[in-house]
């Protein structure tokens, strides 16, 4: 039981402020306040709002990360502040001063506030975010598994916090990238069973080059995250619907480079690079793929010569997967079904209910293309580790 | 100056669905709101939407409940008109795309709420209001053509014609500092409740009676101010809600004797009382000294009795909550709570089609009192409210729109306002001024005190005297910020007013109302009395002065008022 509460302690915030009407660059200020240590990051900002500087800019409304307003980064990790404990952040942080910016890959517009039209909600509309239903509708409910709404609840989860935007590498280097945020909310009518037009959806991005082949796992979004939506589990979904289930073979090549990337994994157990470049492009006898070899010379000259890849092992390592990732692709490929593990369908039942910490997280896109199992810290609040 | 048929002032669920029911009668819509539509307060609701779906309910059963859970303050018209619609617009909403939990036949499942009869409420997770809020704001998207978005945009004003209607707003753009005058020939105001009265509530910091303020202001009255709905739980540690969906589950309260209370004070309900009965009863035992926690102030709220796969399952937010703001698995222990301010169950009064007595001026949602909570709202019922009346008050004012030409306000009122904001930016902290965020913080705490589930009359004059005493403050307290972008802080002070004018009205009914009734218990007159108050109480403004009250009678239709028992 939470009984013992801690007192109120001091801490210092460093806030990143930007004043666009003074025509100077943005600045650190700082401010010391005073609160227990559970409380928010955002309790402390407006504690300073209210008692030193009443025009520190942040958006802020529930305080209880469902409205999605106060996204920012602290310590620099993207997160909500008002679901990250004073106390986690200042362990966090460098020099025990807790550090407060605005989100990236989105313009500055004051202080802590960002413009999320000109990034986030552009991302959005571009996925026909409304469901087109079939036509006519009936009378009552839609009849659809139980399971199946439950499962996009898991996007519906999202708050529009932006937290995931703000660190996409992906969007960092290619701006246009539809973005996890946006691509989650895609999956939202892609795995709606009422939407009626799943394969144009799916179709059209996977064709767009800034579309779901744009990601590169690197697992950013879902530790962003602070409402466990796991962007990029949701779009792995995505990507395995357009491939395994509507076989959409788009003009980036991303459906065959996934494949090559299972093929590869079934015969070496370990990636060779050398080998997935060839398989993107369907073996190495195949003529696209000589084009492409040729094209990448200065990259594969550039990795030899900095020692990231050497001859040896590109060329001569043995084509046997060991025996492990072979039961693996047995046990994945043995189900009936394909898991479809997220937030709310849980890994666990009734029987186990002295398990250790659950796993409220999502472990979604398990399964065939061997994406599962991302553990998925999306579920831990702080957004600050 | 933009110019359109519909104006809507906010945008939850109200103004969203009034939106959408306005353009689709054709006619020219615009939605302004200070915060982005998402970022609503409607986001917050959790445990779901009341209607009777089953095959084996009927709407009057909902009705019925709902008159009884409004201690018959409630306008029984209104009430059926909202119960017999619900059914409908709870498909509508299925339909375009609200994830609605299933049961294993693949209908929408319905779930256990307080103070109703059957299980009635269709729910996702325990994110009902952010599921729908956000699949309104799809449709927002989607009509993008016909409905013009004015996101981040803070109303200052409404525009009264010399015939005494309503012909616009004046807003400023938040971003710019831009006032602007907005021609509308019918406004609805959809902007909230005024929870940011009280210290601590469960209200979002935008829920700051702008709406309710700005209509009492151009002479609408506001109706049952009084009834100030406090919710069973809210966490002890922070006054954060936590979802009555929890007890529709099965959870249980406990006090520090470890008795399930609620067996003395509602036997046949138990847990699942209506809320002032379920306040009243957590906040007796604290009173008597049976509470818990390090200063007995707190009830236990035991979920570990409900299965763990259906919390993860359909409380989820909770278990967050729980485990991200007191440290506690609600899976594995119980965790404390106590009662907390939440819903008004009054405000501008309207009829059944959302109209005020101002032509011109609709309402719809937590600012209107139509009124279908009276003394007491039913959990689940207040989705419900905003969307039936949200989408009424939209078909109307559309409808009448159609009827008339553009009205062509002068920029008077704008000028004003402009005035009025620099006034407050050029003020300094000389002596005897307070800041902003101070008044509020003393406001919260007085009304938190004297205007809570208990309330007597030396209390309510002691918090009177206070509220005309912070009005006073309130008109030289200073800000800090000069700026014009995102200028949050001279919103803050125009805030602070439409708040003292809310707390003011609270507090001149509350002292009004010499009888207990719903969510207003005095106890220096414990019983209802029907003789003298069954009847409305509106407070109008009236010039500087305390707001004139008068009374306005309780429409009946088919139940009688009897005794209350749950």
């Amino acid at each position: 039981m939470a009984e013992t509460r801690k007192p109120a302690q001091d801490f210092t915030l460093r806030i990143r402020r930007y004043d666009p009407e003074s025509g100077e660059a943005p600045y650190w200020d700082e401010h010391t306040i005073n609160l227990e240590p559970h409380r928010s990051v955002l309790e402390g900002i407006l504690q300073a709002r209210g008692r030193f500087d009443g025009s520190i800019g942040i958006r802020c409304s529930c305080k209880a990360a469902i409205c999605g307003s106060c996204g920012v980064r602290v310590n620099g990790q993207p997160g909500l502040a008002c679901h990250t404990h004073l106390d986690a952040a200042l362990k966090a942080s460098r020099d025990g001063v807790i550090e407060i910016e605005p989100m990236g890959n989105m313009p500055i517009i004051k202080d802590l506030i960002v413009d999320m039209d000109a990034v986030h909600w552009k991302k959005i509309a571009r996925v026909t975010p409304w469901l087109l239903s079939q036509d006519p509708l009936p009378e009552r409910e839609h009849i659809v598994p139980r399971e199946a709404m439950v499962d996009v609840t898991q996007s519906m989860a999202c708050i529009q916090c932006g937290a995931c935007v703000s660190d996409c590498l992906s969007m960092e280097v290619d701006p246009l990238f539809i973005g996890p945020a946006a691509l989650a909310k895609a999956y939202r009518f892609v795995g709606d069973p009422r939407d009626s037009q799943q394969f144009e959806r799916l179709k059209d991005l996977a064709e767009d080059p800034h579309g779901m082949y744009d990601c590169t796992h690197c697992f950013k979004c879902i530790e962003a995250c602070p409402k466990g939506v796991a962007p990029m589990n949701q779009i792995m979904r995505l990507r395995r619907r357009a491939g395994s289930d509507h076989q959409i073979k788009d003009r980036n090549n991303g459906f065959n480079h996934e494949h090559a990337f299972v093929k590869n994994i079934r015969r070496n157990g370990l990636l060779h690079e050398n080998d997935l470049l060839a398989d993107s492009f369907g073996g190495k006898a195949n003529p696209k793929s000589a084009a492409f070899l040729a094209r990448s010379l200065p990259v594969i000259t550039r990795a030899l010569l900095r020692r990231k890849a050497t001859l040896k092992v590109a060329l001569g390592h043995p084509h046997k997967a060991p025996a492990d990732v072979k039961r693996i692709f047995e046990t994945v490929e043995g189900r009936d079904q394909r898991n479809e593990l997220n937030l709310y369908i849980e890994g666990y039942d009734e029987d186990d209910s002295g398990a250790a910490e659950p796993n409220v997280a999502a472990v979604a896109g398990g399964g065939q293309d061997g994406q599962s199992m991302a553990s998925a810290p999306g579920a831990s609040p702080k957004g600050t580790v | 100056m933009p110019s359109h048929d519909v104006l809507i002032i906010g945008a939850g669920l109200a103004g969203q669905r009034a939106a959408v029911a306005a353009a689709d009668a054709g006619v020219s819509v615009a939605i302004l709101s200070k915060v982005h539509p998402v970022r609503s307060h409607s986001v917050a609701a959790a445990g779901g939407i009341n209607a009777a779906i089953s095959v084996t309910d009927d709407w009057r059963s909902h009705a019925y409940d709902t008159v009884k859970g409004s201690d018959f303050l409630g306008d029984q018209d209104a009430i059926e008109v909202m119960c017999s619609e619900a059914p409908k617009e709870v498909m509508h909403l299925e339909h375009i795309g609200v994830t609605f939990h299933r049961n294993d036949s693949g209908e929408l499942d319905l779930r256990a709420f307080g103070g109703a009869s059957v299980k009635r409420t269709a729910y996702v997770a325990d994110i009902t209001g952010q599921a729908i809020l956000h699949v309104l704001y799809e449709q927002l998207m989607k009509y993008h053509e016909t409905v013009d978005r004015y996101e981040e945009w803070f109303t200052t004003s409404l525009i009264i014609d010399e015939d005494g209607g309503c012909v616009g707003c004046v807003a400023r753009d938040i971003r710019t500092g831009a006032i602007e005058t907005f021609t509308a020939k019918n406004v609805i105001l959809a902007s909230g409740g005024a929870g940011q009265c009280y210290k601590p509530t469960t209200n979002a910091l935008i829920c700051t009676a702008d709406g309710i303020a700005q209509a009492y202001h151009v002479g609408a009255p506001l109706m049952d101010m009084e009834m100030i709905q406090y919710h069973p739980t809210t966490l002890l540690e922070n006054g954060f809600l936590i979802t009555e969906g929890a007890r529709g589950e099965g959870a249980h309260l406990l006090n520090a004797d470890g008795d399930r209370f609620m067996e003395k004070y509602a036997p046949n309900k138990m847990e699942l009382a209506s809320r002032d009965v379920v306040s009243r009863a957590e906040q007796t035992e604290i009173n008597e000294g049976r509470g818990v926690g390090e200063d007995g102030s707190g009830i236990y709220l035991d979920i570990t009795v409900v299965p763990r796969k259906r919390v993860h399952e359909a409380l989820r937010e909770i278990v967050n909550i729980g485990k991200d703001f007191a440290g506690v698995d609600i899976t594995k222990e119980p965790i404390l709570i106590r009662p907390g301010q939440h819903y008004i169950m009054g405000g501008v009064k309207t009829d059944i089609n959302g109209a005020t007595p101002v032509d011109g001026l609709y309402a719809a949602g937590e600012v209107a009192c139509v009124s279908v909570h009276g003394g007491n709202r039913l959990g689940a019922n207040s989705l419900l409210d905003t969307l039936i009346f949200g989408r009424r008050s939209g078909e109307h004012a559309a409808q009448r729109a159609k009827g008339m030409s553009m009205p062509t306000p002068t920029d008077e009122q704008a000028r004003r306002d402009r005035a009025q904001i620099a006034e407050i930016i050029a003020r300094d902290g000389g002596s005897g001024r307070r800041r902003v965020s101070e008044i509020k913080d003393e406001l919260g705490t007085v009304m938190n005190r004297y205007v809570a589930v208990y309330r007597d009359e030396a209390g309510l004059q002691e918090a009177h005297g206070i509220v005309t005493r912070l009005k006073e403050e309130a008109l030289s307290a200073y800000i800090d910020d000069r700026g014009t972008v995102f200028n949050q802080d001279v919103l803050g002070a125009i805030e602070l007013g439409y708040l003292l004018d809310a707390a003011e009205c609270t507090v001149v009914a509350a002292i009004e109302r010499k009888e207990s009734r719903g969510a207003q218990f005095r106890t220096d007159f414990p019983e209802r009395n029907d003789d003298e108050y069954m009847r409305h109480i509106n407070t109008t403004k009236n010039g500087g002065d305390a707001p004139s009250v008068s009374y306005s009678p309780v429409t009946i239709t088919q139940w009688q008022p009897e005794e209350r028992k749950y």
